[in-house]
């Protein structure tokens, strides 16, 4: 397995975490160690096995579609969190001109 | 009172000994007094504290007290805690105050347990050696210039350093298990599902669990009575009758069959570490056990089926650090997609960053089925492993840790190494099923520990074996005679 700086751009693009030309030189390298350890795991005969997802085999619950945190403080303080909000709403960089 | 089992200081409290407000001071002023050296609390509000302390004291002399109301707790501070900064060890959140208690938080608060402060961890309980951590690395009281482990090492190493007498913890791939070992505790990771995970940030939602970081198992029992039951807000708690996790602690060991998987008992094993094993082995089979050899054939694909899951699962969860509802966003940018791509570089460390890439490209198109099918199908692999052990035997036995507390930077510089780390106690994870270690010998002047591994819902079970062994043994009361 070798990644090329191209490969790691990519995945950084997609994960939307800027790297600079240095941190994707680092992170090459750790990423080739990483998966040279990982890639037994290929070699596997895993043939009629089914995946596991889950730790254990019970159906998610599910919840009535119902409103149950209704207030306007809790909605504030929540809000508050936020590096902007406005009226009730979270701020972002204008995305349409 | 520091070295007093929590049932020794809810008694202290019950006969007016002493009050919880006097209580909470004397660890407060102990941590105020060692933490700078140890680095174990980012976040100590005194006032909350002493708060919580003399409600405690007022429910007590209202004849309400349960069996640990007015005793002190240290919260990891992954779990969110109304009022209280939780930053999940990273940058991402240093001005984060959590709006909401974490259900593990509120029932310790219902439970009348005292919150100490938040306790450091590897950032975003990424690490095992609390050396991701942006607050700064935690030191081992039993030699502080080595790690304590992680990623709940604030955790153990307040523990250990008599800074609070019980903690909670995370684990995702041995998280409680290996800092408790390196630090001379005894902790458990219980059974998948038994611990809500609601309001605890989430690393990979299919292996994290929550448990009790202690000195004894009795005391792990007690806790882990406050910390379990069904609750609605998680979709993965399971819905069962609350048990009592004490319950059969005074149960004899005649008959136990302990399981020694002939992969960890090979020539690989360090040599001290086996020792120590060997020897609390010669104690339980005193206590009546036997030992079984059994094999776990596809556990040596553990780590790396772990190394493909848990940053998959990773790379999900914390795609919710984005900048825009909490947490950090970078100050200048250009459009949006840059805030996002600028605020996830500043606010997250290497590591975290590593994993975040590793998850993407395992999730990604044309590597799905080759890694992240594959690691699941692994998963079922191990798991079955473990339904067949437990056919000869009620408990596996093996190290909890290759080898005792290292020094800094011993592997930060090299992922892979601080991987394989956990060796033992990641399978445990994959299988959802629950493990505890407890202290069972010293190597050098640095505590080792045992694990024990259950099937599903035998907590009651291993905290037993682990009570009974503690009845014979002082590995447990043991500690570093620096914080004396």
């Amino acid at each position: 397995m070798a990644f090329t700086p191209e490969d790691v751009q990519r995945l950084a693009k997609l994960a939307r975490i800027e790297l600079g030309s240095e941190q994707i030189s680092a992170t090459l390298g750790h990423l080739d160690n990483i998966f040279g350890m990982i890639a037994d795991l290929r070699q596997v005969n895993t043939e009629g096995i089914a995946p596991m997802a889950h730790a254990c085999d019970v159906a998610q619950r599910l919840r009535a579609d119902a409103v149950t945190e209704g207030s306007v403080a809790q909605r504030d303080r929540c809000l508050a969190l936020a590096p902007e909000a406005e009226a009730g709403l979270f701020l972002v960089p204008k995305v349409i001109e | 009172m520091i070295n007093a089992s929590l049932k020794e200081l809810a008694s202290a409290l019950d006969s007016k000994k002493i009050s919880s407000l006097e209580l909470t001071d004397l660890f407060l002023g102990r941590i105020a007094q060692h933490n700078p050296l140890i680095n174990a609390f980012v976040t100590v509000d005194e006032e909350k504290s002493r708060a919580a302390a003399k409600a405690a004291d007022a429910i007590r002399a209202a004849g309400n007290a349960g069996p640990l109301t007015g005793v002190p707790i240290a919260h990891k501070d992954i779990f969110c805690q109304d009022g209280w900064r939780t930053t999940c060890g990273s940058r991402m959140l240093e001005n984060f105050i959590a709006p909401y208690n974490a259900t593990v938080v509120e029932r310790c608060n219902q439970a009348g347990l005292v919150p100490l402060g938040k306790v450091n961890m590897d950032e975003f309980a990424m690490g095992s050696s609390n050396e991701t951590s942006y607050y700064g690395p935690v030191r081992n009281p039993w030699d502080t210039d080595r790690v304590p482990g992680g990623s709940s090492g604030g955790s153990a190493a307040a523990v250990a350093a008599r800074l609070a007498p019980a903690a909670t913890g995370t684990d995702t791939g041995g998280s409680i298990r290996q800092p408790a070992a390196l630090c001379g505790l005894t902790g458990l990771k219980p059974s998948y599902g038994t611990v809500s995970r609601w309001g605890m940030i989430a690393f990979a939602s299919s292996l994290d669990q929550a448990g009790p970081m202690a000195r004894s198992a009795e005391d792990c029992g007690l806790l882990l009575n406050a910390f379990a039951g069904f609750d609605a807000k998680d979709s993965t708690s399971l819905e069962r009758d609350n048990e009592d996790y004490t319950r059969s602690l005074y149960q004899p060991l005649k008959g136990l069959r302990i399981g020694l998987p002939k992969e960890f008992f090979g020539t690989d094993g360090d040599a001290a570490t086996m020792a120590a094993i060997e020897a609390a082995l010669a104690e339980y089979r005193k206590l009546g056990a036997e030992t079984v050899e059994v094999s776990l054939p596809s556990i040596s694909q553990s780590v790396s089926a772990y190394y493909v899951i848990a940053p998959a699962e990773a790379s999900s969860n914390l795609s919710r650090f984005d900048g825009v509802r909490y947490g950090y966003r970078a100050p200048e940018y250009t459009d949006l997609n840059d805030m996002y791509a600028k605020s996830r570089a500043q606010g997250f460390g290497e590591e975290v960053k590593r994993r975040i890439l590793i998850g993407t490209y395992v999730l990604s198109h044309g590597y799905y089925d080759a890694y992240y099918l594959q690691a699941q199908r692994i998963r079922r692999l191990i798991a079955s492993d473990f339904d067949a052990a437990f056919k000869q035997c009620d408990v596996i036995a093996s190290p909890t840790t290759p080898g005792t507390a290292f020094k800094f930077g011993e592997k930060s510089g090299d992922p892979v190494q601080m991987y394989l780390s956990d060796i033992y106690t990641i399978g445990v994870n994959l299988a959802g099923i629950p493990a505890l270690s407890h202290p069972c010998g010293e190597i050098n002047g640095l505590p080792t520990g045992m694990q024990l591994i259950g099937p599903y819902f035998s907590e009651h079970r291993l905290l037993n074996v682990t009570h009974q062994y503690q009845q014979v043994t002082d590995w447990h009361r043991r500690m570093p005679t620096a914080f004396a």
